[in-house]
């Protein structure tokens, strides 16, 4: 693990780039890194994240910001412009029952193709997908989702990079950390290493490549 | 009393103690309010929390621990939280006793439409697929008809959550059961008569010779 710049990180990853989120309606999203991203004008970006939170807050703010082409999500319920834009054909949205897409997600960063899923079998969801029987019960074929980054938020890091997370901004983020070939975190708080107890560590600090510094 | 509090109370009757139980965003969310105190039943918030308390007074809330819909919660004693590949394992894998949700339609077949409506609304459908497909118990909250329109048809026009029947809907006129392979009418609300409900549904009901008015405390029939 190394400690990075704020806009050094986000000037890594390339227009076009496949980045996983952290964050469920914007709580556990790293809001510095959507801040940056916006900034520094980012296009063409797939996100793969939960939802796309609500207009100002998280990822909305990468929709706003015109950063995003495609965004694989379960729901964009709460952000109309998600919406606007799917409609006016401006951003492409795939939207995933939310089992599916954690545990599509879990399948990459676990080394399996996919996974078997009953969720979505006889719905619009199952188009285009493999159907398959096991043990008399239908399931679809889910194939694993992985990226080139992953955005972290973190409560605690350690000066190696070993994660806990706070209550419910956990979601996502322990899941993409597994499944992203650079792993970026923004932690709340840094901590000398021994702070955290191996118990209580979620996220092992050989999965993450980079922390931002505390300015 | 209002549509909503009928529901809600009615359905806050078929929880237990023990029980895993997740409540969905609207009229599922109101249910919390209705359990008898000294029932310990354990509320579940997709996004990764058991033990999802009240609304917080103000100023505790904490940015980091929300419900679904990212509102503010408090926690109970013994809560505990996780990731949501745990938080859909539980949904999924058989643990989750009793999802309460929202519905656009039901039909006679116990098939649930609730996450779009084509050309017109695309939320997404989240966590509800998961939801229905998984839970041991899947109950409905919504109410009987939409500006007159029966909710309650022959066959779902808009797109189905998914294949699994429904187990029970409550709605503001009417409980009706899905445990058998035609709907059952098993209770009314108070001072609702029989020929209001079928009048006001599409599907057709199974109906005995007694049925029982909802016993909601507080309400004069």
């Amino acid at each position: 693990m190394k400690t990075i710049g704020l806009e050094e990180a986000v000037a890594m990853m390339p227009d076009g780039a496949s980045v996983m989120i952290g964050g469920f309606m914007g709580v556990g999203t790293p809001e510095r890194l959507m801040d940056e991203l916006a900034r520094q004008g980012k296009r063409d970006l797939t996100v793969i994240a939960n939802d796309t939170a609500t207009p100002g807050r998280g990822i909305g703010k990468l929709v706003s910001a015109g950063v995003v082409r495609k965004a694989i999500v379960s729901h964009i319920g709460l952000n109309p412009e998600t919406q606007k834009k799917m409609i006016a054909g401006e951003m492409e949205v795939d939207l995933v029952p939310q089992g599916t897409l954690i545990e599509r997600i879990r399948a990459a960063g676990y080394g399996l193709g996919g996974v078997l899923t009953p969720t979505g079998v006889g719905t619009l969801v199952e188009e285009g997908k493999r159907k398959l029987e096991v043990d008399g019960k239908q399931y679809l074929l889910e194939t694993a989702l992985r990226a080139d980054f992953a955005l972290v938020e973190a409560f605690l890091s350690d000066y190696y990079g070993n994660l806990v997370y706070a209550m419910t901004a956990r979601n996502f983020n322990p899941v993409i950390a597994m499944a992203a070939q650079t792993v970026i975190v923004d932690a709340a708080h840094i901590v000398p290493v021994g702070m955290i107890s191996p118990d209580h560590a979620v996220t092992p600090a050989v999965l993450v490549d980079f922390v931002i510094a505390h300015e | 009393m209002d549509p909503q509090t009928v529901i809600a109370k009615r359905i806050a009757q078929e929880l237990g103690t023990g029980m895993l139980v997740n409540l969905g965003v609207g009229i599922p969310t109101l249910v919390a309010n209705y359990v008898p105190p000294g029932l310990k039943i354990y509320f579940q918030s997709e996004n990764g929390l058991i033990g999802t308390g009240p609304i917080p007074e103000q100023g505790m809330s904490e940015r980091y621990l929300t419900d679904a819909a990212g509102e503010p919660v408090s926690a109970l004693p013994g809560a505990c939280t996780f990731d949501s590949a745990m938080s859909f394992g539980l949904i999924r894998g058989g643990h989750l006793d009793v999802t309460v949700l929202g519905g656009l339609q039901v039909d006679e077949e116990g098939h649930l439409a609730n996450w779009m409506i084509p050309g017109k609304m695309v939320p997404g459908m989240g966590g509800a697929m998961d939801l229905v497909t998984g839970a041991k118990r899947v109950i409905v909250a919504m109410q009987h008809t939409a500006k007159g329109n029966p909710k309650i048809v022959k066959q779902c026009s808009l797109p189905l959550t998914s294949l699994r029947r429904i187990d029970l809907l409550v709605t503001e006129l009417a409980v009706i059961s899905f445990a058998q392979d035609r709907p059952l009418l098993l209770e009314t609300a108070p001072g609702v008569s029989v020929k209001e409900v079928l009048a006001a549904t599409e599907a057709a009901l199974v109906v005995s010779k007694q049925v029982p008015h909802m016993n909601i405390e507080g309400v004069s029939s």
